[in-house]
Parts: structure tokens; sequence; C-alpha cells
């Protein structure tokens, strides 16, 4: 008998994954397929599609970040208490923008001045940031943000029927696609995951660029603080928690290796639709949020599972 | 115990690797196996070790037809394989290392460790070494390391130990060692396969050897019989001449002087100075410093003192990248390890060190990066498919000049190669020799760094020994192989 083998590059394995499962939900539910779904579909991928494409940088240079969760409520709480005090919208993002990747570089500056475990030197600080957020929000929401402006259409306006966060994440996607593949910063995040000491000795910044991924997956989390900010109209103590998983689940489902060096951000945006087409159609479907939770654990160790023929 | 291996068959996939091999070994004998890269040596010995299962073909023990199908099979044989990775976990004990998957039970079923303790202690001091079993193996050297691999083999009973380039790490008084405690194993009846690319070593231990080429069998003859010259000539299916180049660069004006430079725990006040278009060995043993030297010139480890003048400029090198900035080049000892990004492809390979030249600001220029690579895989004749294969599907010798070509591409004025040559096939190292010779005559100053005496003696103009962290002295003249011996060992 002769053996068939088919050859599927990494890239597209994980988008024929998400096309069979959006071809299922489409039969098993008639309104997966409208519209306003998809754009709702569009809207929730947002948050942990940005979580995930700081995340890739991280694990792409070898790492990994369990701060995200963490920075992402502080800089949501900080934008949320500059907001009450009247600060212009535009002013108090860009401030949460520069906490958020500030935060993260002090993670990465800790992660490669040191050369710590970043699992560990990660651990520490979502565990620091959090508790700064409980101190700095006394455990209490802050509410009654406003009703006008750029900082109220990111979480909940849209132009022409899409929603201003997908338009941010999908951006926000071209951009860093781009970087990685097309710049040579990019290329040394590849070579500090791939080997880093060939890397020092090909002469490439490989302290720099270890700290700087850790102040651009931070700069994406409070990307998407401001959103989450602005669709809730609050900053909640406890926002963010679990979204480090999310958002290495999304990236290791779109192929990226976590031992560094191997992926694409294109992966990665996939990974994070299939996480959000899931949850949307199981929602559709009237699963319970207790299966959910098993469904999507088993689509992650199936994923995990055709990846390792590689 | 005899062996025979016939009509033996592999392919991975399309390609077949191994054609109608045969193989015999005699009781007691220490039979070499050569080849180039690529011969078919390893999967030869993986098929006899049961790590891969064979297509077609017969192995004999003593006569009798055996079946290997898995690593116990071949072990229960006799078999011991020591590969060129040591199978060895840093933080298990020798004796745990050793008894790892065949643990020792006492009648309650727990590990018996100190009778697993006392075995191994008694085969260590066979092998001549004093060393505490219930050490840990992080702390051992590799020549150690390698013992403790034999006395495994021992204790599992092997009759015939394979082992695949086993010096390549060792010092020449480790070398000496191993090389006594394979003579009296020998003379106990048990029988060795060895596996290295360094001919003078298989005429120096080797009784008989078999010659293999492109996965086929070419012949086999005790040692004795054959000169250097036909083994290699059998070994490449070609004469390929003198295993040195002519010499044909004219060394200039100084370039680098180097002044009392040390690091602590590496190497203390070297000097030495290096001329245009000049190629300067550094000669030594195992641990007289000369890596820790070039990688100091380089700024990987930046020396703690004394000074480096670059055309009668004092210069600061703290970083590889100052190094670069200054022309610098350094192919490293271990490419696999430091030179190479093993699973990405040629391309970023090449480029690797050179991304600001083929940027603008900062975004990739892909007009410049494809004649670029182009050029330099063509004037370093690489073999491979093409620019986008992954570097770990290349050979030795042709992954090793593509570390060449990462430097190349900079244009270097110092490039610094160290053990240019390991691992690398007889071909392409004279080809690696070639691109040597042509660089100097073209005024590219090199220094390497070489374990392997006849390769310094042949292409250096001039040769820095050091010992112990010192230096030892400089051979202008009548450089030789024994010249530089006793300069390193200090006689």
């Amino acid at each position: 008998m002769k053996k068939i083998e088919i050859k599927i590059p990494q890239q597209y394995g994980s988008l024929i994954g998400l096309l069979l499962l959006g071809a299922l939900l489409s039969i098993l539910s008639p309104s997966f397929l409208s519209l306003s779904n998809l754009m709702n579909v569009l809207n929730q991928v947002s948050l942990n599609g940005l979580v995930a494409i700081g995340m890739t940088f991280v694990i792409l240079s070898g790492g990994i970040d369990l701060s995200v969760g963490s920075v992402l409520a502080f800089s949501g709480a900080v934008l949320a208490a500059l907001l009450k005090t009247g600060l212009p919208d535009m002013l108090a993002i860009v401030l949460a923008l520069a906490l958020g990747t500030l935060m993260g570089l002090v993670n990465g500056a800790f992660i490669s001045r040191f050369n710590l475990q970043p699992f560990i030197v990660s651990m520490a600080f979502m565990t620091m940031y959090r508790g700064a957020t409980f101190v700095f929000t006394q455990g209490r929401p802050i509410t009654g943000l406003g009703d006008t402006g750029v900082f109220v259409a990111s979480g909940r306006g849209d132009v022409l029927g899409i929603p201003w966060s997908g338009i941010v994440l999908l951006a926000a996607f071209f951009i860093t696609a781009f970087v990685l593949d097309k710049t040579v910063f990019g290329k040394g995040i590849y070579a500090i995951g791939g080997n880093a000491e060939a890397a020092r000795l090909s002469g490439l910044p490989v302290k720099r660029l270890r700290a700087s991924v850790y102040a651009i997956s931070g700069f994406f989390a409070a990307l998407a603080s401001v959103i989450l900010t602005s669709r809730l109209d609050s900053a909640q103590p406890l926002a963010g928690q679990g979204y480090e998983l999310d958002a290495i689940a999304a990236v290791v489902l779109g192929g990226t290796s976590l031992a560094g060096g191997r992926g694409f951000m294109v992966g990665t945006i996939i990974g994070a639709f299939i996480i959000g087409v899931l949850n949307n159609g199981l929602n559709l479907l009237e699963v319970s949020s207790f299966y959910q939770q098993i469904v999507k654990g088993a689509v992650i160790l199936l994923a995990v599972l055709l990846d390792r023929r590689k | 115990m005899m062996l025979e291996m016939s009509g033996i068959q592999k392919s991975f996939g399309p390609v077949q690797v191994l054609k109608n091999m045969q193989l015999r070994i005699l009781p007691g004998e220490i039979h070499a196996l050569v080849g180039e890269n690529g011969a078919g040596k390893s999967t030869l010995m993986k098929i006899l070790g049961g790590v891969i299962p064979k297509d077609a073909g017969e192995i004999y023990i003593d006569g009798k037809p055996v079946e290997i199908n898995k690593v116990r099979d071949a072990e229960k044989i006799g078999i011991a394989i020591i590969h060129q990775e040591l199978s060895i976990i840093p933080d298990m004990t020798i004796a745990e290392n050793i008894f790892l998957g065949n643990e020792l039970k006492t009648s309650l079923g727990l590990v018996d460790e100190k009778r697993m303790n006392q075995q191994v202690e008694e085969v260590l001091s066979k092998l001549g070494l004093t060393i505490n079993p219930k050490e840990r193996c992080r702390n051992l050297g590799v020549g150690q390391l390698q013992l403790v691999e034999i006395a495994k083999a021992l204790i599992h009973k092997a009759q015939l130990i394979v082992m695949d380039e086993p010096t390549s790490a060792l010092t020449d008084h480790e070398i000496e060692r191993l090389f006594g405690i394979i003579r009296s194993l020998k003379q106990e009846g048990v029988s060795f396969v060895y596996i290295s690319h360094r001919l003078e070593e298989l005429f120096s231990i080797c009784d008989r050897l078999t010659v293999l080429r492109d996965g086929e069998y070419i012949g086999s003859a005790n040692i004795g019989d054959l000169s250097f010259n036909q083994v290699i000539s059998m070994m490449v299916g070609r004469e390929i001449g003198d295993r040195f180049p002519k010499k044909t660069n004219h060394p200039g004006e100084v370039v680098l002087e180097v002044q009392h430079l040390s690091r602590a725990k590496a190497f203390k006040d070297i000097s030495f100075t290096l001329r245009k278009g000049e190629i300067l060995g550094i000669a030594g043993l195992m641990g007289a410093g000369r890596t820790e030297l070039v990688r100091s010139l380089f700024g990987a480890e930046p020396a703690d003192s004394g000074e480096i003048k670059l055309k009668g400029k004092a210069v600061s090198i703290q970083s590889p990248a100052d190094a670069m900035k200054l022309g610098f080049g350094l192919v490293t000892e271990d490419r696999k390890l430091e030179g190479l990004f093993l699973d990405f492809k040629l391309d970023f390979n090449i480029m690797a060190a050179n991304f600001e030249h083929l940027s603008k600001h900062g975004v990739l220029q892909n007009r410049r990066i494809t004649p670029y690579v182009q050029n330099l895989i063509q004037s370093l004749r690489v073999k491979t498919p093409s620019m986008y294969e992954t570097a770990k599907n290349l050979s030795g010798g042709n992954q090793q000049k593509v570390v060449v070509a990462k430097w190349l591409g900079r244009n270097p004025e110092i490039l610094i190669l160290d053990e240019p040559t390991r691992g690398v096939d007889v071909g392409a190292k004279r080809e690696i020799y070639e691109i040597m010779n042509e660089l100097a005559s073209k005024g590219v100053s090199i220094i390497m760094v070489s374990s392997e005496l006849p390769e310094i003696v042949g292409m250096s103009d001039r040769v820095l020994v050091l010992r112990l962290g010192h230096q030892a002295g400089i051979l202008e003249s009548e450089i030789s192989q024994e010249s530089i011996m006793a300069l390193a060992a200090g006689v």
C-alpha cells in the first residue's frame, strides 16, 4: 500500500481548522453566518487578538509573558482614573499605552539584564501588577467615564458596521506582520529565539531585543485595556484575569513554537479567531459555559497533537 | 565475537543511503570505519545498534543470524554504541547514568544504589579512573564522560563497542589514556568499531579498516598495508593531491598588535602581532586558552587588561558588535551551537551578521539580499539545492562554508577561524584551506585556532603556541609538529 502524505505549510494548517470550524457552525446554527454575528465575533476576538499579537513577539524570542492580564488591568484602571479627572481622552489613552509599555519594559529588563527565567519573572510581575491594581482602585470598579470621543468609539463604535476594535486589530496585525517579516528588528527577534548565542556572536543587540519584546507585549495589553474599558464603560480590578492563557493558546494554535524562533503573525490571528469563533459558536448553540471550557481545552490539545507531526 | 553484516540496504524517502553494504568485524580487533560525511557510517551503525530498522540484509553474530529491531536487542547481543554526542544526563550520578533503565533492585524492588555504586566503582578502577560513582556527571570533563560510557558498555558485558569520533573533544593526554584502555580491552577479546575523521589516529590504533563512499562498500584491508594517501583516495574516489594547497599569500605590514592581553581564569599576558594577508596559527593543548583568547579579541568575553592596537591605534573591544565595526569576524569552534541558526534557512544564516547593510531605515531590501546571498553561496561553492534550504540539512563542510560566508559578506579585515575543519570531511577540508589561502592573498589577515597539528603546520605563516593560559612561544620558522608540541607540552 502506498502511503499518502499530505503536507500543509503550518500557517495553512490552522487556517483550514478555522474554515472547518466555521463550516460546521454555519450548518449547526443558521445565525452564525449573519453579518451582525460575524461583526460580533470580530469585536469579541479583538481583545485576545491584540494581547496575542504582543505575546507572539515574546514567544518567538523564546520567552513567555504571564503579566499581560495584570498590565491590562492596571493600565485600564489608570486610564479610567485619568478620564475621571477630565483629561482629554486622546491624552489619557496615550498615557495608558505608555504606561503599559513601560510596565512590560520593566518586566523585560529584569529578564534580559539578569538573565532570569521569563516564566518566573513575568509571573512575579503578574502578581505585583495585579496587587498594584487593587491598591490603586481600592478593589472597586471605576465607573461613569463619559459617552463621547475616541475613547468611547474604541470599544463601542463602528465604521459602516465594522467595529473600531476590529479595525484596530487588523491594523495591528498588518503592521506587526510587516515588522516581523521585513525588518531588521523582526529578524533579530527570530534570531534570538532560534539561537541566542549565535545571534550575540553575529553582533545583534540580544539584551535590547529581549527587553523590547516585553515592552511590545505590554503595549498591546494596554491597547486591549483601552477597548475593554470603553466597552464596559468602567475599569474592573479583576479585568484581564486569565488573558495570558488565552493569548498563549492563540499563539500556539497558530503554529508558533513555544521553544521560540519559529512561527508567524498570521498564525496568531487565525488562532485568536479559532478561539473566538469557538466561543461564539458554543454560545449560539447554547452550550453551558461549564462545557465550553472543556471544549476549548480539547481543541487546544487536538491542535498541539496535529502540530506534532512536523 | 564475530560480526558480519551483509547486503544491508536503507533508504530515507527517495534517497538510498546504504546500497548493499557489508561489514565484517573479527573477534578482538579494532576496526576503523571511514568515509566522508554522508558516506553512510552513522546510518550503518544506527542499524547495528537497533536505533533504526534496515530495509534489507542480514546480520550474523558468530555465524548465526540475529534480528536487531530495537536498542535493547543490540544490548542483549553485546553491542554497545557510544555516540558522538554523549547520551549522559548531567544531573544524575555516574552510577545512575550507567544503570539508567537497567537499575539493580533490592529484594523489596527498590533501587539498590549500594550494589550499583559498588559495581561501577570496580569497573571505573579497572579503567584507571578514580572518581566516586556518586559524582554527578555535570562535574566531569568530556574525557571522563567518554570513559563513563565505556564503563557502561563493560557493565552491560558488551563484546563489540562502536565509538563515533571519540577523540574530537579530548586532550592529547586523554587520547593516550583512551587508546591504552581500548588496547587492553582488545586483549580481553572485546572488538571495536572506530569512526574518526582523524586519519593519523586510525593508523595508530586500528588493525583493519573498511571504507564507505556514497552509501556503498568500497573495500576492507589491513591498515598496515595502506598508505595515508591510498586511504584518502579510497574515501573520496579520486586523488586529491596534497592535503594542503600551495600557499600564495605574501604577508604585509602589521595590522593588529596585541599586548599583555589577560582575562581572569582564561589566559594571561598574551602578546603577538598579525600582518596583513598573514595566516597566524594558534596551537596548544585542550585548556590552553586558545578559544578563550580569540573570543576575547572578538569581544564575546572581553579581556580584563592589556592593549589591542589596530593599525597603530589603540581600540576597545567590549562586544562582538565593537569587534565587527573594526573589521573582525569570528567563525566559532562549535558551528551548531554558536555559529548557525540550524532551523533557519541559508539566506537568514548568511545575512545574520550583516543586516544593517542589507536594510534601509530598518526595513530589509529583498532586491539587495538575493544577489548578496547567491554570490556568497557561489563563491564559496556551498553545495545546496537552494538558498532557502534549512541549515541543518547541509553536511558539516557546507555548514562551515555557510558560517564563513556570513563573515565574508562583511569584507572582514581580520577573520578568526576556531577549528575551521572540525567534523568536516577530507574533500571539504581541502576546499576550506583553499578559501583561507585565497582570502590571505587578497590581504585578509587570518587567525586560525586548531587542534590538528598537521593543519597548523600546513597552513600557518607563523604559530602562536599557548600552554595553560600562558604564551609558550611564537614560531616564525621551522614550524613542525615536533617544535609545536615541545612548546605546547612544555618539554
